[in-house]
């Protein structure tokens, strides 16, 4: 039986864990501190197509919102997952916006994207509470939230029910090698030993790649979230600011801001989203928060004297191309990566499971991951001709 | 009276209590000086208030106003929490804090 090593146990090394543990796969999951207690304890639960241009991240996007409900129906415990298909909505608020969202959705609906504008009356019946005063707006019955906490950790109970082990508080060290190819990671808990290493530790997977003597250009991109006092119903669906979708393609350093704004099954409000580049300095910033305040008002302006309970910031793995990092590593036979959806890594977990899955087993990934791959320019540069210091 | 209340004759601090009078959606209930709204809550048996959007039963949670699960009006403020507001004579108490926001 192949033995699976894979490390970190938030939502992706948790989705990995149990397909590879359900292909029969020996599998120890290796996580430095708790599980689902990093970046995938730090976001609001995407499921998104709505967020994704036609290319490879929407394809693989499409795949994973296929795989989800599959995926739901196998879980012991599905219920923690709190999954809504509650549908996205994006609204433009200025004349540009809305023609470039327009475009967005045409391009979308070409890929397969359910996709559909609406009229003041349609988003009015929609979402009673949203301002009026929007150019555009489009609605995507695809989009989804979850609970990711709840979800990253079902996922791991449905990896144990299958077989995998999970082993907390154990930090990845460096690689133990033999004859070129990686046979175990020294942990803070001694070497564990496998056939094959998943490196799925998010915005930490540079470093750990790094310890592991490969090179792996994923950064940490910072983003707040403020969260009000439970309401009665006023959000109906995901709803945020067009703007949002050139926020996540920007790679500027400095603070991006959109409105994303959705309820919970707890009946608070999440407010969102910021991007900003800082490594990873996790000091809350009150005036990151004011303009995250600020522009979720612009949308919903009823929610002026709403208590805001409290705030949190994460981590999203940013890769300068904005596409993930699913397949073999070319420099160091027998390590894997499964890292880098920056802010998306909640809704493309199931995805990026089942392509890992596909590849590491031979067999004909469902969405092209060509795309993915480890030794591109984004991730991997090229080394510098005299090998200096870079 | 409720076992969530010691009455001050068996409270070995001696205690002695100033009673003070509160509507809870138009009921009168009956507190004492340096209760919370939540603990005069609690006292007369309540110990949920507020139901989540699934149905489900909210109340005191964590009693140091961390968990907002508390949430009423009072006197026609909406979103105060119950377990860190002292009752007052004369309070008037709503537990549908927010119900009826009208659309904007």
């Amino acid at each position: 039986m192949t033995r699976v090593v894979v490390l970190g146990a938030g939502i992706v090394g948790a989705a990995c864990a149990r397909e590879l543990a359900r292909a029969g796969c020996a599998v120890t999951v290796v996580e430095r501190g708790r599980p689902a207690a990093a970046t995938t304890a730090h976001g609001e639960g995407n499921v998104l197509v709505s967020d994704k241009e036609p290319g490879p991240e929407l394809e693989l996007a499409r795949l994973s919102r296929r795989l989800w409900p599959r995926v739901l129906a196998e879980l012991p415990d599905a219920g923690a997952v709190e999954w809504e298909p509650k549908g996205g909505i994006v609204v433009a608020t200025t004349e540009p916006g809305a023609a470039a969202l327009r475009d967005l959705a045409a391009g979308q609906r070409a890929a397969g994207v359910a996709a559909a504008e609406l009229d003041a009356a349609g988003l009015a019946a929609a979402e009673p509470h949203l301002t009026r005063d929007v150019a555009g707006a489009v609605h995507y019955p695809e989009d989804a939230q979850v609970q990711p906490a709840g979800a990253a950790t079902a996922l791991l109970a449905a990896a144990a029910a299958a077989g995998a082990r999970l082993r907390t508080g154990c930090a990845v060290l460096g690689a133990v090698t033999r004859g070129g190819r990686i046979t175990g990671v020294r942990t803070s808990a001694g070497i564990v030993e496998g056939d094959a290493f998943v490196n799925a530790a998010g915005p930490w997977s540079g470093e750990v790649a790094a310890r592991l003597g490969v090179r792996l250009d994923v950064l940490p991109r910072r983003g707040e979230v403020l969260v009000t006092a439970p309401q009665p119903p006023t959000v109906f669906h995901k709803v945020y600011d067009a703007g949002y979708v050139g926020a996540v393609g920007s790679g500027a350093g400095e603070l991006q801001a959109s409105a994303v704004v959705e309820s919970t099954r707890a009946g608070t409000i999440l407010l969102g989203s910021s991007r900003r580049r800082v490594g990873f300095d996790d000091r809350l910033r009150p005036g990151v928060l004011s303009v995250i305040a600020r522009r979720a008002l612009r949308l919903f302006p009823s929610l002026a004297g709403v208590p805001v309970m409290r705030a949190y910031g994460g981590f999203r793995p940013y890769t300068a191309d904005h596409l993930p990092v699913i397949g073999a590593d070319p420099d160091l036979p027998g390590l894997w990566h499964a890292t880098g959806h920056e802010g998306a890594g909640i809704g493309l977990s199931a995805g990026t499971a089942a392509v890992l899955r596909d590849l590491m087993l031979g067999r004909e990934p469902e969405t092209d991951a060509e795309p993915f791959r480890v030794d591109r320019p984004a991730v991997r540069p090229a080394a510098r001709p005299g090998g200096g210091p870079g | 009276m409720s076992p969530r209340l010691v009455r001050a004759a068996d409270d070995a601090t001696g205690r002695r209590d100033v009673p003070l009078r509160i509507t809870v959606d138009g009921v009168p209930l009956t507190g004492i000086e340096g209760q919370t709204i939540a603990g005069v809550l609690m006292a007369s048996g309540r110990t949920s208030w507020r139901e989540s959007p699934s149905g489900a039963p909210r109340g005191v949670f964590c009693g140091i106003g961390a968990c907002f699960d508390c949430l009423v009006a009072v006197n026609g403020v909406p979103d105060v929490r119950a377990c860190r507001r002292r009752a007052r004579d004369g309070d008037e108490v709503a537990t549908r804090s927010r119900a009826g926001r009208d659309a904007r």
